[in-house]
């Protein structure tokens, strides 16, 4: 096989790294509530969709507005996190007292739920939202083109992995998810008010993957089964960086993109399997991830 | 009361079911016989599940390498269908020994990731691996085998495999071995005091589940007259699941009761509408915030009062 040229190479590259950009999205807000309310949400796979579906809604209503992408992009995700919050708040709260499976299979419920309602409301067909003007046309990078929207993303990822860590790492507010994450009964026993903070994570959890919904649309088509697809993918991340850990969620999706990208050139049959595989010997290996901790209790 | 309580209902159930061919029409024929494999593949799962406390959302994988094994055997090798099936099994049997040796170092939600990731590269082997499985496209125009070419037979058929199936799994969770696992399902660091190897335990559990799970299967596989890469998704995994949470996945009969009133109301809800996923989710959800015992729970805990086998709390 030839060595294909390095400027093809680079390109392949830095489409790993859109692909990685969306991915931590989602697994950023997976990883976080599983973190802090230790409920595996199947659901958020749904979220990314119904993300998607909101934002392309919101493009067509506001049809001739200037910045009408900006304006639907804030406003899908933040309808992402309301609808999170209401879920949270009247239903899936009753579950956390029980068992595992019983929160597993309820937020399945929600995958089969929402599914539905989106193809009630927006049809089965294949939608897709134009980029935003300004992030228009591509770039050329050593004699190969290369999308603008794509070097935004690539850009916005890391800045908002950025305000993360300084959120969690550098304000109260941080510092008592990062508790709840430990200890939720001492939190508790504190002064802080447990559910309302469960809430307000699955809210921040679910307004991410919202986000991740609405900006993936200029790139993909938005399509239902795009839920059940990216959960999964999602999945294979948080395992893999850690349950419950923030870089992990970042290292785990840099990952996945990679072998995404050139895992098609390489072994294009068998890259499906490879990243399952993958994800089973980090979980042998290390349950936690490779930059998670065990949990305790 | 009393005297419910000493009906042997697997014996009415299964005696009941033999008279289906006499008047139901053919169409009732193929549910039931559809019902009857997924009620073996539910109750295969509840031995992990409702038994031994283990939350395995990767069953399908061993209903996939089962339904595979038996279709590729009798259409490339031509081995007689009831050794294929066999083999079927025991190829899921001892993929569950592989996998779950190392399922059960893990507890809860990591055991239940594993036993996912498993399950999804049985998947993506069947979704790529064109040469043996066919791919996407799946094995089709799997044969019926000659003796039992009319539904009514592979009817008699599956409801005797699955007879004595669910006889032998009765007698497994009814003997010591049974009754260990349950031990191990309360208190697991208890078992491991009183001297109980915990793990060569779960893993038998497990190896069991696979094996019958593989059995259910062949026979889906034979029935469907195909086999396709979605046997082992995700998807399926969760669709048994649901079956067993909500027949009851602390009594034996709960699962087969599930898969049969899920079946049930699939083909009712399909000839209204194409949203049946909507209709599962709201029935699901519902299940689990009122009836968390399934419905088999719910009616021995109301109808019969007897035992006192709640479920366990956190």
């Amino acid at each position: 096989m030839l060595l294909p040229d390095l400027s093809f190479l680079v390109i392949q590259f830095l489409s790993g790294l859109t692909t990685a950009m969306f991915l931590f999205l989602i697994a950023s807000g997976l990883s976080l509530i599983f973190g802090v309310l230790r409920v595996l949400n199947f659901a958020h796979g749904s979220l990314y969709m119904l993300g998607a579906y909101l934002a392309y809604g919101l493009v067509a209503w506001f049809a001739t507005a200037p910045g009408k992408f900006w304006v639907a992009v804030l406003g899908a995700s933040i309808g992402v996190a309301l609808i999170g919050g209401i879920v949270e708040r009247t239903l899936l709260r009753r579950l956390y007292g029980r068992e595992a499976v019983y929160q597993l299979l309820f937020t399945y419920a929600l995958v089969l739920i929402i599914s539905d309602v989106a193809k009630l409301l927006w049809g089965t067909g294949q939608l897709s939202v134009s980029r935003p003007p300004i992030l228009g046309g591509s770039v050329s990078l050593f004699d190969q083109v290369f999308p603008r929207y794509n070097i935004f993303v690539i850009i916005l990822g890391p800045a908002i992995a950025l305000l993360f860590w300084f959120v969690l790492h550098r304000t109260r507010a941080g510092r008592i998810i990062r508790a709840a994450a430990l200890d939720r009964e001492m939190l508790g026993v504190l002064g802080v008010h447990v559910d309302r903070l469960y809430t307000a994570v699955f809210m921040i959890g679910a307004w991410l993957a919202g986000l991740g919904g609405a900006l993936v649309t200029p790139v993909v088509t938005i399509v239902p089964g795009m839920d059940v697809e990216v959960i999964v993918n999602a999945f294979i991340v948080v395992v893999i960086g850690g349950l419950g850990s923030f870089w992990g969620a970042l290292l785990g999706a840099l990952a996945l993109g990679q072998v995404m990208s050139f895992g098609i050139l390489i072994l294009p049959r068998f890259s499906l399997v490879f990243v399952y595989v993958l994800m089973a010997v980090v979980l042998v290996m290390r349950p936690w991830g490779l930059l998670g901790k065990p949990l305790r209790g | 009361m009393a005297v419910m309580q000493r009906l042997p209902w697997g014996l009415l159930a299964l005696a009941a079911a033999g008279l289906l061919p006499f008047v139901g029409s053919r169409f009732y024929l193929y549910l039931g016989t559809d019902i009857a494999i997924m009620a073996l593949f539910a109750v295969s799962l509840n031995l992990l599940l409702g038994y031994t406390g283990l939350v395995s959302f990767g069953q399908a994988a061993y209903f996939g390498i089962g339904a595979y094994a038996c279709a590729l055997l009798m259409m490339q090798a031509s081995v007689p269908f009831i050794l294929s099936l066999l083999a079927g099994g025991l190829l899921a049997g001892a993929a569950a020994l592989l996998f779950g040796y190392f399922c059960i170092r893990l507890t809860q939600i990591y055991f239940a990731m594993l036993t996912l990731a498993f399950a999804q590269i049985v998947w993506a082997a069947a979704f790529k691996w064109n040469s043996l499985t066919g791919g996407d496209t799946g094995l089709t125009g799997v044969p019926f085998p000659a003796f039992l070419d009319s539904p009514a037979r592979f009817y008699y058929f599956t409801l005797g495999v699955v007879g004595i199936s669910l006889a032998f799994l009765r007698r497994v969770v009814g003997s010591p071995f049974g009754r260990m696992l349950m031990t191990i399902r309360e208190n697991p660091e208890r078992a491991e005091f009183i001297g109980v190897h915990v793990r060569w335990y779960e893993l038998a559990a497990f190896v069991l589940a696979g094996f019958f799970s593989g059995v259910a299967g062949g026979l889906f596989g034979i029935f469907n007259h195909s086999v396709f890469p979605d046997f082992s998704y995700w998807t399926k995994s969760a669709e048994v699941l649901i079956m067993t949470i909500l027949g009851g996945m602390y009594t034996f009969f709960g699962p087969a009761v599930g898969a049969g009133i899920l079946l049930f109301l699939n083909m009712l809800v399909t000839s209204y509408t194409e949203y049946w996923p909507l209709v599962l989710g709201v029935i699901l959800a519902a299940l689990l915030f009122l009836f968390p015992g399934g419905v088999l729970g719910f009616l021995e805990a109301h109808l019969l009062r007897r035992g006192h086998r709640e479920p366990r709390g956190t």
